[in-house]
Formats: structure tokens, C-alpha cells, sequence
């Protein structure tokens, strides 16, 4: 077995979940998962048997990422015929992320699409039917996922990354031109220009690494606005919400105070909500500032919720509705759940009213708990409705991430070697890997390796 | 009656570069072994420019000396001027290249093969193949004699059905002076081998003593030159001829343009294809008419004849045409032909009709090796020639088959490149059809390849420990140079003038040679690395692979690494003559390019034209069932 490095991927699918499993394969998937992982017996994993489980905390240095199962299959007798640890963490992306991202900084590397089936193969653990049957099992989910990891890339990246790459790949022949033909007139590769390109590269596949990191893969929540007057209960709704979930929340690092941002996990899935200003008319000149920035606000997001105070508005319901429609007109295709906050200050008459005047109204008591539940499902359904997609692309997003940063690791040789003045030669050997990491995001392959060619439908970490 | 007394183990047909390195292979592999030429008078002939080697090329005559071929060793004792390629650049890179005495390495062939034992000579075209069944057993002459052996290795060059052009002229023939051979082509057709036809071309030679070498440049051989063959019984040259080089200019174009009308490549006369990357001149100016000027190098045929090779002049246009044209080349202005370029279409077999061995699919024991595979170049004739030899004689000694990897060897590529994806136009090796480059290059071919040569009884016993010596020394250097330390006071001298960065305290050599700017020169200016070489009595062939090694260890590691992968998936291997085309919901285009290709392995299949990753799924399927 030469190619034992040694690899981790979300086994489970991803989002949503109570728990979530994460499979780590190579020769040191028990020695790095062994550092990373403290038994609540205090037990070394590097000396438990095969097929064993353990109970403890995935530990980032002092912190605690999770409580976690883990199990060990020692090689030959496991999945790919290789040591193997699977962790079973909580369901949430963000743990799951976390968690990932560990294993990545500490020597382990992101699975190539279907690696662990074709390492299972290799070891002779599935013949070739079994092992595509594997792949007919879930090459439909791939094809989707694929698309929507391609739609994800915001502002067209994927295709600028097309574009980058056929430069790179344009370059390159120029310098293979100049190796098999020094001996003739022909035109050698500019290595100013060149320069320049891998330069925009290098500044492209930065600031993509910068927005998967940060924006979509550790934050990684559906943004939702919220639109309501101050003291119509937004906060209390925000702890409700986090209560009923003993959900797990981050700060966002950078937030300015302007703005309040949160994440809470609902379901296994990451909600930043968004705190806006209400976009109530006024004449106040700051205050038509704010009812701009409201709009700015439910633009950037995906689900807008309108929250008002029933037992004040309950005698102008003309104005609910009246702001209600200008949303809706302004964005008619955005998810919008509306929420009457405080109606336990109602009696039932007023309800009445309300839920008869304000079409597919939520009504909501922060205070008691009153309908937080049919809140939370009412977001999640959205997901499920597919109007939110931020599903299947956190793990395809982590891909992305890997190829992209082993790309960027490439083009800083490269780049390194023009300066260096070193030869085309040797040169084209970090060309090519960048080639083949751009390529693994725009699905185009250069190569003609069997694992680019046969098992790139497959989904990850299967 | 037959004139023959025994039945051989292997008949090659055609003594070019293919045929002679193949009936040497098969000979000294111990196979009894006949080869059958039209003309005994040339066999090895360079039919077209007079030199070995260059970039790509020059790699795989280190191959063909690393495992026992003659080429290296002909080439060395023939050469009039050495040259290693494209120095400046990475290792890998560099490719050694010799001007050769055309006629003297002619005769040196025919020396050599004179002396190899189990070789008979035979001189008569060969006319037809004896098939019994699916096997070949032996070859019928234009005279009608009828020579029994168990394998055929066909190495005819340009020769089969060969149509030379001149202008508006045509005639058969399959070299300058020469006729062309007739009769195997039709009867392989009608074997059901597929046939295509091809085209080169090559330049007029001219009298040196009609030029004026003052109004070009002189190109000399290197100062300190180099040579093929890993053994020492040959020695790099101590005297050398130089090429010179001059322009064509808008002038000289006009007058070619002129005869453009009566040019078989613009007639259309010439159908078949040429070598994108050698053109004649007519080609040169007319696709890139932008360009107002050409190189042409002047190459001496020899080191004692007048006769000279006008390199980069490859023309069939009509001879008066070529003559008035070069006369307006600077320093040809009072040139005399010794005779006019032509143009050449012969018959070749797509190279998917091969296995790996080069053995054909259709009839067992044929070989096809050189021109006939659509290849084009001494160096990838010779290389085939000596794979086909080694097998057929492998074959009649009941022996396993003898394949090189894309990883392995510039051979390996080759020949997977032909039987795999097969070429539509004269194959010409290039570093870059190598995926793992760094790994194949002309100062490792004897680690890469003698052992393997030795452990099937080519390479003698005597090539081997030289290597074994070589590699023994070159290793112990390096780890000479991770072990040894270095002071910052002994060092930061050498660094400043180099203007690399000092050191604040000692290291080990290993990493102070790695840096960019280091080279072995200033290595020795300390006194351990001095020292140790005068010491251990090291030649330069042994520092400079230290050099390698420790300079691009960080390369070499990755591509290895790389290479590795690959190895892997070739071991998945396909059951031999799988029915594709039971396989319905794979595409018609793939299932006829697998029925007819056969890949051996996975990795094979997938680098097949047309066949997609979905086709390899499907492939994937049905095998298992």
C-alpha cells in the first residue's frame, strides 16, 4: 500500500442530524485521532483493541470541541482495509466543521471524492461490482450536490476559476514549448506576464479561501433578517429559540455592534440572525437611514421574519399589514414568516382578529415558549422545501476549501520559482498540481489517473 | 531446397534503426536469429539528418545503451560532434545530442552486428509472411525462397509501397535510390490489419565546398563534450566539427511560394499525413506567413566528405525551385546540389493493433517495430526495434513478456502512447508526453532500466556492476553530504558570493547544496567535500548524480510519489479478450475502441480517446459479473 496517507470525511450526510459521523482512514488515523481525542477513562487510544468503542471530548489544545463516540477498526478489518477511526460527533455543521478542520491542521487530509471506496477496493475489501455499486448508490445525490456546490460559489467563482485555469493551462504549454523546442525560434514564455498571472491567481484563490472559510464554512449559517421595532421582543425570541434547542452558539468575530448577529444551530442547521432597525415610514431623517439599511439587510438575507408586538399593534393592524406588502412587493420570491410576539397579552377575541386579518401569521409568546416549536419547524420546513440550500454544500464547500488551498499551496512555488529563475522543468511539476487542485473545483481533469476518471461520482466520504 | 539450414527463433525484416537493434536484441538474448535486408550495403542507414539524440530523443538512446542496445555505442564511435541540450535547465532536461559521420556509422552497424553472435545476414525482399492458423512461422522472399521461424519482427521503415515526390514527379521507392517493397502490405490487409498511409519528407544535401561559411554562424560542439553509452569502451570526442547556421529570408520565400502550384502538398497530390512538428518549408512559410525569416543549421555529413545536410530545409517542391531558393540563402548564394529534398508516403499500421510487447493482436509471433507504427526518428525506431527483439526472443524461449511503464522509461511511454491511444500523424517523442519526467532522465537510465535488462539476460554482467558501482559511489556521496556539517566561518564566503543568504550556525552540507544558487563547484570549495572526492577517486559521471540527487531530492521525491499512485490502479487488471460489446449502455464509440485496443489494465482503458470516466464505470460493472 504506497498511498497510506492518511484521510478524514464526513460519513454522514450533511446538516441536519442528531449525530454525525466523521471517518478517518490511513496508517495514522489512530495516532493523530489518539491526540486529539481525551477518554473520559483517561484510556490511550493507541492501545485499545480493534472493533472497540470510547467515550470522551474531541480537545482543540484546552478546548473542548465535543463529547464523542469513538471507534477503532484496526487494519486489515475495517471499511478500507486500512486502521480506521470513526467519530460520531453532534450533528451540527459547525461541530462537524470544527472538527474536520482539527483533523486537517493536525496531518490528516481531505478524501478525494469515493477515496475510501477506492481504498477499499485497492485493499481487496470490495471487488470492483461491489465497489460500483457503491458509487450507482450515490452518484444521483453527487450530480445535485455538484451543481449546488457550483451555485454556492457567490459572484461567479467557478467559472473564474475556469477561466484562471485555462490561462494557467495556456502558460504552461508555453513552457512546455520552450522545453522540447529550446533548440528552435520559437516564442518562449514571458515570465513577467507570467508572473502577473499567477499573482491574480494567487489573489483570486485567497480571497475565495478567505470567503469559504470564514463566510461559508466556520460560519456557515442561513442569514435571517429580522425585521421589528425595537422592544417587540427580538432577543427573547432569539433565547427562546436557543432554549428550546440547547443550541450552540458562536460570535461572529467582527461583528460591529451596529448590526447584532447571531448564530444558532436549529436542527443541525446554522441560522444567522440578523437584527434590523423595522421599516416603519417615518419623517426623522436617521430614521429613513435605518429603514435603508433594513432593506440592505433582508436583501443579503435568505429568510426575512417580521416580527411585531401584538398587544400594541393589535389596534393598527392596518400598519402590520401595510409593511407586510411592502416586503413581499419588494421581495416577492424570499421566504417570509411573520410573528406576532406577546400574545399572551391577548384575549381571545383580539387573536381571533389577528390571525383573520394577517394571512399565515405565527403566533408567539417568548415569554411562556408559546409557539417556538412550530417557529423552529416552520424554519427548518424551508430547508426541506429546498428554498434554502445551504445543505449538501458544507462538505463539497470543505472540499473545495482543501483543493483550493493545496492549489494556492502549488501556485506559491511556482511563484516562488519565477523569482528563483528556476527552470520551466521543474517548474511545470508544481504547474501541473496547481492544474489538477483548480481542476478538481471545475470538475475538469488533466490527468489520466484512474481516481480522477472512475470514482470522481462519487460522493464524498462514502 | 532451401538455402537455410536451420529454422529460426526470429527473422527481422528491414536493417534500419528498428531491424538492427531488434535482430541485436534477439541475437544476443540468445535466439537464433536472421535478419533480411534489400540492400546489405546499408544497413542502419540515417535516411534522413545525420545526428543521434537531441531533447526527448537523447534520453532514449541512454535507455537503449542502459539496456544492452547497440545505438549508444554506435553513436559514440561515429559521432563528429557532441552537444548536451538545454543545460541551463532542470536535470531532466538535459539531453545529449551527436552529429554523426553518416557513412562511419553505417559501417560501424553492420561491424557490430557482424560480431554478435546467432546472427545470419540475408539479402532479398522479403514479399510475404508464411502464416499457419494464427501464427507466423516464417517469410517468402520476392524470389520465392520461403524462410521458416517461429516469430517475425517487420521493420520496413517508409519501404512498404513507398511513393517518393519531386514536384509534379513521382515515383516508387522507399529511400533516395532505392525501390520499395511491395507485396506485405496488401496481404497483412487482407489478414484484417488495418493500413493508413503516412508522409515525411526530407531536405537536399549539398556540396560544403560551395558554401561560404563566413556569412553564418559557427555552432561548435560542448567544450567538455559527453557520450551515450553507460560502458567505458567508448570515450567522449577530443576533436569535433562544428554545424553553422544561417536565415532564410522574404526573398527566399518568394522564390519557394513560386513553385507552390507544382508542390505535391499543395495539389493535393500528397494526401496523407505529415509531422506537425518537423514541416518541410513550404509548410513554415505558408502557415506562418507573418514570420520573415526561418532557421537553417548546416550539419557536416562526416568527418572526411564535402557533403553537408541542410537542416530545417525539408521540401518536396519541384528541384529547380528548391535550387533557386536556397541559392538566395545567405552563404549558399553558389551552392551545388548533391541531390534535391523529396517527399515520402509509405504504408503504416495504426499502433492499436499492438500489444505491449509490440507482438500484433491478429497473428501470433508478428512484430511490428519502427516507421510501420507510425512513428518517426531514429531513436523511437531503435527503441521499438530493441522491445520487439527482446520479446520475440522472449516468446520462443517460452519467457514472461518484457514491458516498461510510463515510469520507467521514455520507452514506456512510447510504446503505451502508440498501442493506447494510437497517432494520426508521424509520432515524435517529447519530454512532455511524460507524466513523471523529472524520474526519466538520460544520467538515471542505467539505474532505471540495466537491472531489469540484466535479469532477463540482455544487459551483460559487466554493464551491470558498473552500475551497481556508479550507483554504490553516487549514493554513498549523498549521504556524505547529509552527515557532514558545515561552520558558518567555512561557509558564509562561499554564500556571499553567491549572494545567498548567510548562516548564524552550522548545518548539515546536504541542506547548504540544496539552496538554488549552490552548485557542486562551490561545494568543493570546502575541504571535506574535496577531500572526499579525491579520496574515494570519484568521476564526474558519479558527482554529477550526487549533484541530482541532492539539488532536486524535493522534485524527484514528489514525482515519485505521484508516479507511485499511478503504479497502483495499473495493477487492476482486465480479463484478456473482453467482450465490449455485450456492454449495451456503453457508448458505441467506446465499445469499439475497447473491442479493438484490448486494454490490459483500468488505467490503460482510461486513456483511450472517447472513452469517458461514465464508460469506465459501466466497464467497472460488468467485470465483476
Amino acid at each position: 500500500m504506497v498511498n497510506n496517507d492518511t484521510i478524514i470525511a464526513l460519513a454522514t450526510p450533511s446538516g441536519a442530524g442528531a449525530i454525525a459521523v466523521l471517518r478517518v482512514s490511513g496508517k495514522d488515523a489512530i495516532t493523530i485521532s489518539a491526540k486529539l481525542f481525551k477518554s473520559i477513562h483517561g484510556k490511550k487510544l493507541t492501545q485499545q483493541k480493534t472493533h472497540t468503542i470510547h467515550l470522551g471530548h474531541i480537545v482543540d489544545g484546552k478546548k473542548e470541541l465535543d463529547e464523542v463516540l469513538v471507534s477503532v477498526f484496526k487494519n486489515p478489518q475495517s471499511y478500507t482495509g486500512e486502521d480506521v477511526v470513526e467519530i460520531s460527533c453532534h450533528g451540527s455543521p459547525y461541530i462537524q466543521q470544527e472538527i474536520l478542520q482539527l483533523f486537517l491542521r493536525n496531518g490528516c487530509r481531505m478524501a478525494d471524492a469515493g477515496e475510501f471506496t477506492l481504498r477499499a477496493f485497492l485493499n481487496g475489501k470490495l471487488d470492483l461490482s461491489q465497489a460500483e455499486a457503491v458509487a450507482d448508490l450515490i452518484s444521483s445525490d453527487n450530480e445535485a450536490s455538484h451543481k449546488i456546490a457550483m451555485q454556492q460559489m457567490r459572484g461567479g467563482f467557478s467559472s473564474e476559476i475556469a477561466k484562471l485555469r485555462e490561462e494557467l493551462l495556456n502558460f504552461a504549454s508555453l513552457i512546455e514549448l520552450e522545453l522540447d523546442f529550446a533548440e528552435e525560434d520559437v516564442e518562449f514564455a514571458d515570465r513577467t506576464q507570467f508572473k502577473a498571472l499567477v499573482d491574480r491567481i494567487s489573489f483570486v484563490l485567497k480571497r475565495l479561501i478567505d470567503s469559504f472559510a470564514v463566510g461559508n464554512v466556520i460560519k456557515n449559517g442561513i442569514p435571517v433578517a429580522i425585521v421589528g421595532e425595537p422592544n417587540v421582543g427580538k432577543s427573547t425570541l432569539l433565547n427562546a429559540l436557543l432554549n428550546e434547542e440547547r443550541a450552540i452558539v458562536s460570535d461572529i468575530a467582527g461583528t460591529t455592534r451596529d448590526t447584532i448577529e447571531d448564530e444558532i444551530s436549529i436542527g443541525g442547521i446554522g441560522f444567522r440572525f440578523i437584527d434590523t432597525a423595522g421599516i416603519r415610514e417615518t419623517k426623522d431623517e436617521v430614521e429613513s437611514i435605518g429603514i435603508k439599511k433594513t432593506f440592505e439587510k433582508i436583501e443579503q438575507s435568505q429568510v426575512t421574519v417580521y416580527l411585531f408586538d401584538s398587544s400594541n399593534s393589535i389596534s393598527n393592524l392596518e400598519q402590520v399589514t401595510l409593511e407586510i406588502e411592502k416586503i413581499k412587493n419588494k421581495y416577492p420570491q424570499k421566504p417570509l414568516l411573520i410573528i406576532a410576539n406577546k400574545i399572551d397579552r391577548l384575549d381571545d377575541t383580539q387573536l381571533a382578529r389577528l390571525q383573520n386579518e394577517i394571512e399565515g401569521v405565527h403566533l408567539l409568546s417568548a415569554k411562556t415558549g408559546f409557539g417556538v416549536e412550530s417557529l423552529t419547524h416552520s424554519l427548518l420546513e424551508l430547508i426541506n422545501q429546498g428554498a434554502l440550500r445551504n445543505n449538501e454544500t458544507i462538505v463539497t464547500n470543505t472540499r473545495h476549501y482543501d483543493a483550493l488551498l493545496k492549489a494556492l499551496e502549488e501556485i506559491k512555488k511556482v511563484s516562488e520559482g519565477i523569482d528563483e529563475g528556476l527552470s520551466g522543468d521543474l517548474m511545470a511539476i508544481d504547474i501541473r498540481q496547481a492544474l489538477y487542485h483548480l481542476g478538481e473545483i471545475t470538475g475538469q481533469v488533466t490527468n489520466d489517473e484512474l481516481l480522477g476518471n472512475i470514482f470522481a461520482n462519487f460522493c464524498i466520504g462514502k | 531446397m532451401s538455402l537455410f539450414r536451420d529454422t529460426y527463433d526470429v527473422i527481422v525484416v528491414g536493417a534500419g534503426h528498428a531491424g538492427s537493434e531488434a535482430a541485436a536484441a534477439s541475437a544476443n538474448m540468445g535466439a537464433k536469429t536472421l535478419l533480411v535486408t534489400m540492400n546489405l550495403q546499408n544497413i542502419a542507414q540515417m535516411s534522413c539528418n545525420p545526428a543521434m539524440g537531441g531533447i526527448a530523443k537523447g534520453q532514449i538512446v541512454r535507455e537503449i545503451d542502459a539496456l544492452g542496445g547497440y545505438s549508444g555505442i554506435v553513436s559514440d564511435r561515429t559521432a563528429i560532434q557532441f552537444k548536451m541540450l538545454n543545460k541551463s535547465k532542470g536535470p531532466a532536461m538535459w539531453s545529449p545530442r551527436v552529429q554523426s559521420d553518416r557513412m562511419r556509422f553505417a559501417e560501424e552497424w553492420r561491424n557490430m552486428l557482424e560480431q554478435t553472435p546467432n546472427l545470419d545476414f540475408y539479402q532479398e525482399m522479403v514479399s510475404g509472411l508464411l502464416i499457419e492458423g494464427d501464427k507466423v512461422v516464417g517469410v517468402k522472399t520476392s524470389l520465392g525462397l520461403e524462410i521458416k521461424s517461429k516469430t517475425v519482427v517487420l521493420t520496413n521503415g517508409t519501404f512498404l509501397n513507398g511513393l517518393i515526390h519531386i514536384g509534379d514527379k513521382n515515383f516508387g521507392g522507399g529511400r533516395a535510390g532505392e525501390r520499395a517493397a511491395t507485396g506485405i502490405t496488401e496481404q497483412l490487409v487482407d489478414l484484417g490489419f488495418d493500413s493508413g498511409r503516412m508522409k515525411t519528407g526530407t531536405p537536399p544535401r549539398v556540396d560544403g565546398r560551395s558554401l561560404d561559411y563566413s556569412k553564418m554562424i559557427e555552432q561548435p560542439g560542448d567544450d567538455n563534450p559527453e557520450k551515450f553509452s553507460y560502458l567505458n569502451i567508448t570515450k567522449p570526442l577530443t576533436e569535433q566539427r562544428s554545424c553553422f547556421m544561417t536565415y532564410t529570408s522574404p526573398e527566399v520565400h518568394d522564390l519557394l511560394r513560386d513553385g507552390f502550384d507544382r508542390s505535391p502538398m499543395f495539389n493535393g497530390r500528397i494526401k496523407s499525413t505529415g509531422p506537425r512538428y518537423c514541416p518541410s518549408i513550404e509548410d513554415k512559410i505558408n502557415r506562418f506567413a507573418d514570420k520573415d525569416r526561418h532557421q537553417l543549421f548546416v550539419e557536416p555529413e562526416g568527418w572526411n566528405t564535402v557533403e553537408v545536410y541542410v537542416n530545417g530545409f525539408s521540401t518536396s517542391l519541384p528541384e529547380d525551385v528548391q535550387f533557386k531558393a536556397l541559392s538566395s540563402v545567405a552563404g549558399f548564394e553558389n551552392v551545388k546540389f548533391f541531390r534535391p529534398g523529396y517527399a515520402i508516403e509509405y504504408d503504416y499500421f495504426p499502433p492499436t493493433q499492438l500489444k505491449h510487447t509490440l507482438e500484433t493482436k491478429l497473428v501470433n509471433g508478428l512484430y511490428f517495430a519502427g516507421q510501420i507504427n507510425g512513428t518517426t526518428g531514429y531513436e523511437e525506431a531503435g527503441s521499438q526495434g530493441l522491445m520487439a527483439g527482446i520479446n520475440a526472443a522472449l516468446k520462443v524461449q517460452e519467457k514472461d513478456a518484457f514491458t516498461l511503464s510510463r515510469s520507467e522509461a521514455y520507452i514506456g511511454v512510447l510504446i503505451d502512447d502508440l498501442i493506447t491511444k494510437g497517432t494520426e500523424e508521424p509520432y515524435r517523442m517529447f519530454t512532455s508526453r511524460a507524466e513523471y519526467r523529472t524520474l526519466l532522465r538520460q544520467d538515471n537510465a542505467d539505474f532505471r532500466l540495466t537491472p531489469k535488462s540484466f535479469k532477463i539476460g540482455l544487459a551483460k554482467e559487466s554493464r551491470m556492476k558498473r552500475m551497481e558501482e556508479k550507483k554504490e559511489q553516487s549514493d554513498a556521496f549523498v549521504s556524505f553530504f547529509r552527515e557532514t556539517s558545515v561552520k558558518p566561518e567555512e561557509a558564509n564566503p562561499v554564500l556571499e558570493a553567491k549572494k545567498s543568504s548567510l548562516m548564524k550556525q552550522s548545518d548539515k552540507m546536504f541542506k547548504l547544496f540544496s539552496r538554488p544558487k549552490i552548485t557542486i563547484d562551490d561545494m568543493r570549495q570546502f575541504n571535506a567535500v574535496e577531500d572526499y572526492i579525491q579520496t574515494h577517486n570519484l568521476d564526474n559521471e558519479v558527482i554529477e548524480q550526487a549533484e541530482i540527487q541532492v539539488k532536486y531530492s524535493g522534485y524527484i521525491e514528489k514525482e515519485k510519489n505521484n508516479a507511485d499512485k499511478l503504479n497502483r490502479l495499473e495493477g487492476i487488471k482486465i480479463p484478456p479478450n473482453f467482450d465490449y460489446s455485450k456492454l449495451k449502455s456503453m457508448s458505441m464509440e467506446a465499445r469499439e475502441k475497447l473491442n479493438k485496443i484490448q486494454p490490459v489494465t483500468i488505467s490503460q482503458a482510461s486513456r483511450i480517446s472517447g472513452v469517458s470516466p461514465s464508460d469506465i464505470s459501466v466497464l467497472l460493472v460488468y467485470m465483476g459479473r
